[in-house]
């Protein structure tokens, strides 16, 4: 069973800490190194979360703020996919919450000023806990571009925020999904940050017409992989530990 | 050659300014979703240990408090056992989740949680830890999130093995809470400048 010290980060992998282009970055970024060390008990659990806690619209966000008989405007989409960890495992138990803009690009937030209009049925917020299998869906509307002051003309492309607990705290992990064919990811100063092409197209959820349901909604897949653990069997311990 | 079949972590992305509609959606006007945001209750009446309030701010490189960061803690119970699966060691309080998750004041930017001292747990070569918390913290402009631990100003941390390892000594307070009330502690963490916090690769 894995459940020992985790994989070492590959920061050649991960974004910097600062990343000029994107210039909220700067002034918020640590300038020393950071102490690495070998996970302890203190990193290696977690929290746990349970079925019991999820509402049953908890991963359905066509629904779960539009009123009676009303729907979002947008397209439907389903998402999907696997969480997994840096041993191909899956990784069961995993608490994911998503959050987005509506179909215009606006959040449901009062720092959020932009021009596209507010919907009165999209909340945009979801969350889920994968299965034995690693899997996961939920439902929702399709996010659209928006621009954010940052150079005077940037726009993110279409993204979907997700956060995902795996088994211990050392794995926590906030990330977006873009969508396969937007030509604003190759543009964007956020995508950009991530250092390797590869990097990138890992966070490109790809279409999937198997899971697309006719005349309903298209499904995308979007598989997150957790940093992986070592086998604790040939771990070192000092004796009666 | 046959190449190992590894996969690579996802890359992380910023949690951006709205992390709240996904992460605390009560607190930022979301309601009828969740009915409460997780992460805020760690305790009830019958949780064993010391009450105590943890607070403090995030600041970036000009001083300023960031009024966007959100705050996550880890922790171990008053007998220094994890509620956690991965816990060997024995079965931690029931009455106690060793989790919260607070976003900051979007005026103040002040975070503020209700807790109970930790116990202290074992290092990897069987040493004691001093009792600690675990932070992890995002916002928009931190790509990764960073972590870090609070430890408190009145334990004895001279042996703790990882404080052990920071190098420049002088930073080592960067990580001790300070005492401001009857079991009270805030702590104060800096981005960068003067009193950079110590940030782990852990």
């Amino acid at each position: 069973m894995s459940d020992g010290s985790f994989f070492q980060r590959d920061r050649d992998w991960q974004p910097a800490a600062l990343t000029p282009q994107y210039k909220t970055s700067l002034k918020r970024s640590p300038t020393h190194a950071l102490l690495s060390m070998d996970s302890s008990i203190s990193e290696r659990t977690g929290p746990t979360f349970n079925q019991n806690m999820l509402g049953e619209l908890d991963n359905d966000l066509v629904l779960n703020y539009a009123k009676d008989g009303e729907l979002p405007v947008g397209e439907r989409i389903i998402v999907q996919g696997r969480v997994l960890d840096e041993n191909a495992r899956p990784v069961p138990g995993v608490l994911l919450e998503f959050w987005q803009a509506n179909a215009g690009g606006r959040y449901r937030h009062k720092k959020d000023g932009y021009l596209a209009p507010l919907d009165p049925n999209f909340g945009g917020c979801g969350r889920t806990i994968s299965a034995a299998d690693g899997s996961y869906a939920f439902r929702s509307i399709k996010p659209g571009p928006y621009p954010w002051p940052n150079g005077v003309n940037d726009w993110r492309p279409s993204h979907i925020h997700f956060s995902l607990f795996g088994s211990g705290f050392a794995q926590r992990l906030i990330t977006q999904m873009y969508f396969e064919g937007d030509p604003l990811i190759w543009k964007c100063p956020i995508v950009s940050m991530i250092p390797n092409k590869g990097g990138i197209e890992q966070l490109i959820a790809r279409i999937d017409m198997n899971a697309t349901m006719p005349m309903d909604a298209i499904a995308y897949r979007f598989d997150i992989v957790l940093r992986g653990r070592r086998s604790t069997m040939f771990e070192n311990r000092l004796e009666g530990n | 050659m046959k190449p190992l079949d590894y996969l690579k972590e996802s890359p992380s992305q910023t949690a951006g300014p709205y992390v709240h509609i996904g992460c605390t959606p009560n607190f930022c006007g979301i309601e009828g979703v969740f009915a409460e945001d997780l992460g805020s209750t760690m305790l009830n009446g019958q949780t064993k240990g010391e009450r105590i309030t943890v607070r403090g701010r995030v600041f970036d490189g000009t001083g300023t408090a960031l009024k966007d960061a959100m705050v996550e803690i880890w922790q171990a119970d008053a007998e220094g056992l994890y509620p956690s699966p991965q816990e060997k060691r024995g079965q931690a309080d029931e009455n106690f989740t060793g989790f919260g998750r607070c976003p900051v004041e979007q005026e103040t930017g002040e975070f503020v949680f209700e807790t109970i001292k930790p116990g202290t747990v074992p290092f990897n070569d069987g040493r004691p830890q001093a009792s600690h918390i675990t932070f992890w913290i995002v916002a928009r402009g931190i790509n990764i999130g960073l972590h870090t631990r609070l430890y408190f100003p009145d334990e004895d941390n001279s042996a703790d093995p990882v404080l052990g390892r920071i190098e420049l000594k002088k930073r080592v307070e960067t990580l001790i809470a300070e005492k401001t009330g009857d079991a009270e502690y805030t702590f104060n963490v800096r981005l960068q400048g003067h009193n950079e916090t110590v940030f782990f690769d852990i």
